[in-house]
């Protein structure tokens, strides 16, 4: 038995890099021994992704994409596909799991300095991954066809229509959100950026592979190797230590995703919001339009700012802004914990004003601290940005220790 | 720095999600608990919701066999809810159009399969209780929670007439702001019961699933924590000799 598998391992071997793979990328691939709680969003990130592509195979299966038969299919699923309810609070708790999962572990890459160099291209590359996912959860929410899949796809698309009206035509395939819309969306939703998707986390990974990870003490540990092996002296492989230290997370992370989906997929409102139930009606509007809530900080940008052209050119270069940090970070330690005071405060004011914004982009514009509140932390967000080459460079950093601590 | 940053996130979010389901409430609504298991309560609420609403509003996502699933039986279903002639596998429609019901009303009434969903059975029990007599309107009704509802109050025969009683402020009435004039077939305890019936059923209606998922939801997290703590052994053993 044990010569059969071997001699079937050295015929794969010989036609495909099957054992280089397993040992390049899991059993010799070294990481940093001193992963925190901040490192377990990468591995989680993937494994909502495959969630989301089995949910989402199983969904389409029973799924119509059209304006007539959309809402019905989707009650359909809800009610009379086995397990479809299952399937389906997988799939809506899913797309805000990720963002969430995704936001931690872009705020692990901004504590730790992760998209310093040499990690630049690993930084973009997820800014990428980043971006399709918005456009994922974007095109995915117009499906149901309720009231505020309706109505959110109308003013997001307004948003462009307010830069090129030709453009916003373009996207829709009609004058209003229409049943060509819901069918091009869908087509998005579960080819398109799907494989984009996939293609650039397979690229993420290559790259993160091919520098090694960074970590908490924001040390290359590939500069300190063991003579005789080669092997970095703080590294240790990614198998099994950080798959059995992975699953131990994954496990923790099941169990509040699960006890969404079981106990409060709604999630107050905030997963799937109750305007959803009722179906498109092209002709009401709904009182108060917002979108879902991973979207809420940069909406409330494009709020803050009174002129509406400019409110898109705004919330557009909040997220695009992202793609410089690593050029504007001039810093000469990666990691938090050799910044200075500087640094760490205005870092911290920064996802202060980020997650502030997110709360005012959720809170009806006519209330009287909404404007103003989000206008303040506005300036706070691009003000990080725009002084980080400075704040950075003035930063007193501690001295960085040869070996990870 | 975790151990620094950590509490803070945390209680911005439980402050997000607090504060963000209490906005826009203009009515203070009242309070009900459904409870998806008390069968007899929701075979009422089937029957309360046939007899008055089916009328008028369509459930058109739920078959007539659905309430199989709060214990009824075929022949009970089929002798005692169905009065269109339907057949148990069809769905509670209306007989009348949309087209018709507009020009009748003014507008169509909403299907109700997952209205429970869109308003919330707080919201559904409280609008219940909130008509009052209001000659200024076309049907002769208004509501305090739903102002200016062009439906008028199929129930006023079992709750009585409700007027404005003594107020201050006409612009924000309350459900306590009202007084019934003219009292109707039921007690107010007994009327209470009955819409709070209807609203359990309908919030079964709107999510036949729920109690299944909350059921299955203890099995999988039980199942789930004992996953967590075989991981974190497994783990243990595995780093006992990193340092």
């Amino acid at each position: 038995m044990r010569a059969t598998l071997s001699r079937l391992q050295h015929w794969i071997d010989d036609r495909f890099p099957l054992t280089s793979v397993w040992r390049d990328h899991l059993a010799e691939y070294y990481a940093p021994k001193n992963f925190n709680f901040w490192y377990y969003f990468g591995s989680l990130a993937t494994i909502v992704l495959v969630m989301q592509i089995v949910t989402g195979i199983f969904l389409t299966m029973n799924y119509k994409p059209d304006a007539k038969l959309a809402f019905a299919s989707v009650e359909y699923i809800m009610r009379d596909v086995d397990y479809g309810w299952l399937i389906r609070y997988m799939h809506s708790t899913g797309a805000s799991m990720f963002f969430v999962v995704i936001y931690l572990h872009m705020t692990r890459g901004m504590l730790y300095g992760s998209y310093k160099k040499p990690r630049e291209l690993i930084w973009l590359l997820g800014m990428a991954i980043y971006f399709c996912l918005m456009a994922e959860a974007f095109f995915g929410y117009l499906l149901p066809w309720g009231q505020m899949s309706y109505w959110g796809a109308q003013v997001i698309v307004s948003l462009i229509d307010a830069l090129s009206p030709a453009l916003a035509l373009w996207i829709r395939g009609d004058y209003v959100i229409a049943d060509a819309t819901l069918n091009r969306f869908f087509a998005f939703h579960v080819i398109a950026i799907p494989l984009l998707l996939c293609i650039l986390v397979f690229l993420h990974i290559v790259a993160l592979h091919s520098v090694g990870s960074n970590n908490p003490d924001g040390i290359e540990i590939k500069k300190v190797k063991d003579p005789s092996t080669g092997i970095p002296l703080d590294g240790i492989p990614f198998h099994p230590y950080y798959t059995v230290k992975d699953l131990v997370g994954l496990m923790a992370f099941f169990i509040v995703f699960f006890a969404i989906v079981f106990f409060s997929p709604e999630f107050g409102g905030h997963f799937l919001e109750a305007n959803n139930f009722i179906p498109a009606d092209p002709l009401k509007t709904p009182s108060h339009i917002e979108p879902v809530w991973y979207f809420t900080p940069f909406y409330a940008i494009l709020r803050a700012i009174p002129q509406k052209q400019l409110g898109v050119i705004a919330m557009g270069l909040s997220v695009a802004i992202f793609l410089l940090l690593p050029w504007l970070d001039r810093g000469l330690v990666k990691s938090i914990r050799y910044r200075g005071t500087l640094y760490k405060t205005a870092l911290f004011a920064f996802f202060s004003a980020f997650l502030v914004l997110g709360y005012m982009g959720t809170q009806n514009p006519t209330i009287w601290y909404v404007n103003p509140v989000s206008r303040v932390c506005s300036v706070i967000y691009f003000g990080f940005f725009f002084s980080l080459p400075w704040i950075s460079r003035w930063d007193k950093t501690k001295p960085v220790p040869e070996r990870l601590t | 720095m975790l151990k620094k940053i950590l509490p803070f996130l945390l209680l911005l979010s439980v402050g997000f999600v607090h504060l963000s389901c209490e906005a826009e409430e203009t009515v203070p609504l009242q309070h009900i608990s459904i409870n998806g298991t008390d069968y007899p309560s929701l075979q009422r609420g089937a029957k309360h919701f046939i007899n008055y609403c089916v009328t008028c509003h369509g459930a058109k996502f739920v078959r007539y066999d659905l309430l199989k699933q709060i214990g009824l039986s075929k022949q009970q279903i089929e002798e005692n809810l169905i009065l269109t002639g339907s057949k148990i596998s069809d769905d509670m429609v209306v007989a009348f159009s949309a087209k018709d019901a507009t020009e009748w009303f003014g507008v169509a009434p909403p299907d109700l399969s997952v209205e429970a969903r869109v308003r919330g059975a707080d919201w559904l029990y409280s609008y219940l209780k909130g008509f009052y007599k209001d000659d200024t309107r076309p049907s002769g009704w208004n509501n305090v929670v739903f102002p200016n509802v062009a439906m008028p109050h199929v129930l006023y025969a079992l709750q009585g007439t409700q007027v404005i009683g003594p107020t201050k402020d006409i612009q924000h009435l309350a459900l306590t702001d009202l007084v019934v004039e003219k009292p109707g077939k039921l007690t107010p305890a007994e009327y209470n019961q009955f819409i709070y019936d209807l609203v359990n059923y309908m919030a079964f209606m709107a999510e036949p699933a729920r109690e299944t998922r909350i059921h299955m939801g203890y099995g999988v997290i039980i199942f789930l924590i004992l996953g967590f703590a075989l991981s974190y052994a497994l783990k243990k053993e595995y780093w006992k000799d990193i340092h």
